[in-house]
């Protein structure tokens, strides 16, 4: 046997086992999607079901529904690691933390932000979204849930090594989160009046780049406190 | 053969809960030695484990590896580390295998073929695993499950295993694998530091023994 650093191959091993993991406990995946078709259905119940009013206020539902969604199994993300030791045996490894955690959070976002955006047309369609709008919801979906998983994976980092870090995770993420809501919301209504949403695109786009650059360096610090 | 030195540690404190474990505290390790570490519970055993591993951050004094400063050159440091702790890094969905080849990629440890499991499979044999590699870990006794984590020392290279209670919950068959996989350690030049209740003194003639006391 002999030894050799491969980036790729660390990448595929952490991103796999996650993706396994979630697979054996379907619920992981379910539970997220669940909560977001419930949050959606529940603001028809709420507020009237008048079309009109609703295909106004679908993109800030849409958009708080996916920020909650995503708080779900946020915890989860190094929690299980952290437990089991797996996350110590991660640290000690030669290869750098943070190519470890952009595998993580890779592989958070495919199991709760990717189904997300793949379902958004049949959530925008209870909304009574219009078809510019809801193209724009997909597209900015496919920038913001990375995005959140991204920003959240510092959250959870800060907060694996307490016991009931839950709470104190959505109040350290969830401000964090309103510029996203911000942009993403505004893209959407501004698509809606069928004007040009690129600006607000860009705005998600530069975000998700500098938190892809940025993130996993805040989040291996993170964990490394979390572990000492 | 010139014998070197593999750690050198100068001057490590750990204050703990405003309680001092061990202050100025400096030892070496040299190439094939095995090293037990003792002191009774409380001592601070676990805790200078981590601070040598590097998860906690040194507040005081150097760790050298073959001479050169840990800090300058952690890489090289933890490519010749093998870690495990009292939680043992296995997750307990996943089975033997998957655990196993979990680790290995992911400390560099190429396999021969990717379907290629007969080497995992003989491994775990070794072990006394049979039949068991394919049943998600949780369901295995705590023995079993602490086999699985050892199974590491059946692949690893490193130069320095670092093991926080090797022996917990494995049986005495177990316990017998595990000091001839020490031996095979030591012959190929490679150290052992750990740390254990067990009186090894029978079974490794040169052991060094590290102690520290329980200071109030």
């Amino acid at each position: 046997m002999q030894r050799q650093y491969s980036y790729r191959q660390l990448f595929i091993s952490v991103y796999k086992k996650d993706v396994l993991l979630a697979f054996r406990q379907r619920s992981e995946i379910i539970n997220p999607l669940l909560f977001f078709l419930i949050v959606i259905s529940l603001f028809p119940l709420g507020i009237g079901p008048e079309p009109q009013l609703l295909a106004r206020m679908a993109p800030g539902i849409i958009w708080v529904a996916a920020l909650l969604s995503t708080m779900l199994g946020l915890d989860k993300i190094f929690r299980d690691d952290y437990q089991d030791g797996s996350l110590e045996q991660l640290l000690v490894s030669p290869y750098p933390t943070s190519l470890i955690v952009i595998a993580k959070v890779t592989a958070h976002w495919s199991i709760t932000g990717l189904p997300l955006v793949l379902l958004s047309p049949m959530f925008g369609l209870l909304l009574n979204l219009d078809s510019n709008a809801m193209q724009a919801a997909i597209i900015t979906l496919l920038i913001g849930t990375p995005l959140l998983s991204l920003i959240g994976a510092i959250g959870a980092g800060l907060t694996v090594g307490l016991q009931k870090g839950g709470i104190l995770l959505s109040l350290l993420v969830l401000p964090l989160y309103i510029p996203v809501l911000i942009f993403a919301t505004s893209a959407i209504d501004t698509s809606a009046m069928s004007l040009d949403y690129t600006g607000q695109l860009a705005i998600l786009g530069a975000m998700l780049a500098i938190a892809l650059v940025m993130a996993p360096f805040a989040v291996s610090s993170a964990l490394k406190v979390s572990v000492s | 053969m010139r014998v070197f030195l593999l750690l050198k540690v100068e001057n490590i404190t750990c204050i703990r809960q405003d309680r001092c474990l061990f202050e100025n505290l400096s030892f070496e390790l040299p190439q094939s030695t095995i090293m037990q570490l003792e002191g009774p519970n409380g001592a601070g055993k676990t805790s200078l484990f981590r601070i040598l591993a590097g998860f906690t951050r040194l507040e005081q004094g150097k760790r050298f590896w073959f001479g050169k400063n840990v800090v300058d050159d952690e890489e090289t440091f933890l490519s010749e580390l093998l870690y495990i702790g009292h939680k043992t890094g296995v997750n307990t969905q996943l089975n033997a295998v998957e655990n196993i080849r979990f680790w290995q990629e992911t400390h560099g440890y190429t396999h021969i073929s990717k379907n290629d499991v007969s080497d995992c499979y003989d491994l775990l044999a070794n072990l006394g695993l049979v039949g068991l590699e394919d049943i998600p870990v949780r369901m295995l006794s705590a023995g079993q499950q602490r086999r699985v984590a050892l199974a590491r020392l059946w692949i690893s290279e490193a130069k320095l295993w670092m093991l926080d209670e090797p022996f917990t919950a494995v049986d005495k068959k177990g316990v017998t694998l595990l000091q001839e996989q020490f031996k095979k350690q030591l012959a190929r030049g490679g150290s052992v530091f750990l740390t254990s209740h067990q009186d090894l003194t029978e079974h490794f003639e040169d052991l060094k023994i590290l102690s520290l006391e329980y200071k109030i």
